[in-house]
């Protein structure tokens, strides 16, 4: 088998539970191997129930999950090349943590002496060493994460699945832990597929994101591209914060599209593929700038009224209305420590963007 | 807002009632059969208040030694074949679906609708010699006769005996798992409901099977409710009264028959009092047994 085949292939699978619920909706994704895939959607869009039909505790509907070559169809979960971190941890609370973690190996006729040696390297993995002899109550909620973590890596499965694993952590915690988990993929090589409803958590700790909403995959691809090019409004919306517009295609110009921007007027962007009638215009806060004066060409401008201005230390977001009362927010960097004061509330100023930076979603 | 309990006046008003109930209607008599334990019984059968310890001396006699054994050992396998019984079907209600979990639930606790007396009694129309379950083999081996006749086999199967199943200690037991499984079933489903089901998931992913799961996290982790389903089935059999007397022979007494009749027509209450003591001993004991057990897994969180 070359390497290059994806270790999980989902082909067409659709999930109806109670025969009325579609929770997953003809989905079909291929994992690579190696890599780190994220599922991401809001609570009830189906990416838990697709993580749990890898592993095998629901079955699909209609469909078919191969796993490494091997079709999954009628395989139980104590059958399948899979592990997965669950989001309560499920750590087990009568049993010592080196016992938690031998549990899987011990169940599946590992020697004694194979066990004694395999527990305690995976507890150093997770930076448990030490803790062998310790009760599950006596650990915080991270280290019980890594007891379920080392847990599922001493079976060294094909794949890992990782249901919401950092939802339950404190802010701080799970972010030294999403630096963690992307440091330990990369030194197991295993594939993770993690399943998150936080943005930012799937940026930062994924290689590839399906974006999921309603069952169904609306975009994958990777960080930066789901960030800079999402297809749809809601991609462009629920990863980061983004501002949308309304617009009227008024014409193509070679690879130009001339809309026409409620309020504003007529603006030449750069477009590549179809585009006519209402359209969205979208820009990201951060690129939006704001002047005194009126900036240069090839950037999309006009006057807007200062709504309010919230501070945030690094940052500060300014609230904007234009003259059709569309709102928009800008997020400015506070290079100066009066940046944030500079801009009074009730002023006018000029919003502005690259022309190439917006987004045109028909969708 | 004020917490009630600050209000030592609403909470003297909302703690009296209940205490004074339990202290005069339970805690007082009590006491009183305590100290009858200890007392004599006169010539007609009246209760003279002293301090002997002849009666606990007459109650560890081999005679009435021999019907508390027998009370328990009859306690013991009642325990037994209601955990057999009552195990499956807790698991059973408690990973139902959810929309069938209520109704299950309303059919273990149905018989606690109807008296007990009257339950017993629907038992004797089943078990006696004229009775449904015999009715129902007569039918069966009526049917099987006329099937061996069809096959020139005619007389394989004898006429049909009615089976002795009333008025014996297996009715007895019978009687008592059928009051007690609801007793047993119900903690037992009240731990499982609890459980956490990733817990058992993960067993699964680990690669346990189903029986080994269940082995290992789903019976060691309901540890807690199958001890209080099991002594609440245990100390309920031990104690019966009504079961023996109407699902019994003659060789079904049971401790709670031979109180009963100490403090009936033997009219020797100190005797009586004494029996009721070993008894409640015999209890505290189990729970004591129980409380260490819940302190060595303290702090496991179920």
């Amino acid at each position: 088998m070359t390497s290059n085949q994806p270790i999980i292939r989902i082909q067409s699978v659709t999930k109806i539970f109670n025969r009325t619920v579609t929770a997953v909706d003809d989905v079909s994704l291929d994992i690579a191997a190696g890599e780190f895939f994220a599922l991401l959607g809001p609570s009830g869009c189906g990416k838990t129930t697709l993580l749990r039909m890898i592993a095998g505790f629901e079955n699909p509907t209609t469909g078919r999950i191969v796993v490494d070559g091997q079709d999954m169809q009628g395989v139980d979960p104590n059958h399948r090349p899979v592990n997965m971190v669950f989001q309560s941890y499920a750590v087990f609370p009568h049993m010592t943590v080196a016992k938690n973690v031998a549990y899987g190996l011990k169940v599946t006729g590992v020697a004694n002496s194979e066990i004694q040696k395999m527990v305690p390297e995976a507890l150093q993995l997770v930076k448990l060493g030490g803790f062998e002899h310790r009760m599950p109550h006596q650990l915080s909620g991270g280290q019980q994460q890594r007891v379920s973590l080392a847990r599922a890596l001493v079976k060294k499965p094909k794949v890992l699945l990782l249901d919401e694993p950092l939802s339950a952590l404190d802010a701080k915690l799970r972010e030294a832990m999403q630096i963690e988990l992307v440091n330990l993929q990369k030194s197991v090589g295993i594939t993770f597929i993690i399943v998150t409803h936080s943005q930012s958590e799937a940026l930062s700790v994924a290689d590839r994101i399906a974006v999921m909403k309603d069952g169904q995959v609306k975009q994958v691809a990777d960080p930066l591209a789901l960030y800079e090019k999402p297809n749809s409004q809601f991609c462009a919306d629920f990863i980061g914060k983004i501002n949308q517009l309304e617009a009227e295609v008024a014409g193509v110009e070679g690879k130009n599209l001339v809309v026409d921007i409620r309020g504003v007027g007529k603006v030449v962007i750069p477009h590549e593929g179809h585009a006519e009638g209402r359209v969205s215009l979208a820009i990201r806060p951060e690129k939006v700038e704001l002047n005194a004066h009126e900036p240069g060409d090839e950037r999309v401008k006009f006057l807007s009224k200062v709504a309010n201005v919230v501070y945030y230390g690094s940052t500060s977001q300014v609230f904007l209305e234009n003259a059709a009362g569309d709102q928009l927010m800008a997020e400015i960097r506070n290079r100066e420590s009066n940046t944030a004061t500079s801009i009074l509330i009730g002023s006018e100023v000029w919003v502005s963007w690259k022309a190439a930076d917006t987004l045109v979603l028909t969708e | 807002m004020e917490n009630w309990r600050d209000n030592k006046l609403v909470a003297a008003i909302l703690i009296v009632p209940a205490s004074a109930w339990i202290l005069i209607f339970f805690t007082l008599p009590l006491v009183i059969v305590w100290v009858f334990s200890f007392g004599e019984r006169g010539p007609q059968g009246q209760t003279f208040l002293a301090f002997t310890l002849d009666n606990y001396a007459r109650a560890l006699e081999l005679i009435h030694l021999g019907i508390l054994w027998k009370s328990i050992w009859t306690a013991a396998i009642t325990t037994l074949i209601c955990f057999i019984l009552g195990f499956p079907l807790a698991l059973g209600v408690a990973f139902a679906p959810a929309r069938y979990k209520n109704l299950l639930l309303l059919l273990v606790i149905l018989p606690f609708w109807t008296n007990l007396l009257i339950r017993t009694y629907a038992w004797i129309a089943v078990l006696r010699t004229r009775g449904f379950l015999n009715f129902g083999l007569e039918w069966v081996h009526g049917k099987l006769d006329a099937l061996f006749s069809l096959v020139k086999l005619p007389d394989v199967m004898g006429t049909f005996q009615p089976l002795a199943l009333l008025y014996n200690h297996s009715a007895v037991i019978i009687g008592l798992v059928y009051v007690a499984l609801p007793f047993l079933v119900l903690p037992i489903y009240a731990t499982l409901e609890k459980l956490d089901r990733s817990l058992m998931e993960a067993s699964l992913d680990l690669g346990a099977g189903q029986w080994r799961t269940m082995a290992f996290v789903t019976i060691p982790l309901a540890f807690p409710g199958i001890l209080s389903g099991l002594m609440l089935v245990f100390i309920l059999s031990l104690g019966t009264y009504l079961t023996p007397v109407l699902l019994g022979g003659t060789d079904s007494m049971m401790i709670g028959n031979l109180i009963a009749q100490e403090f009936g027509p033997a009219r020797d209450w100190p005797f009586g009092s004494a029996l009721s003591f070993l008894l409640l001993y015999i209890t505290f004991i189990i729970l004591w047994i129980r409380a260490v057990v819940a302190r060595r897994s303290k702090g496991v969180s179920y």
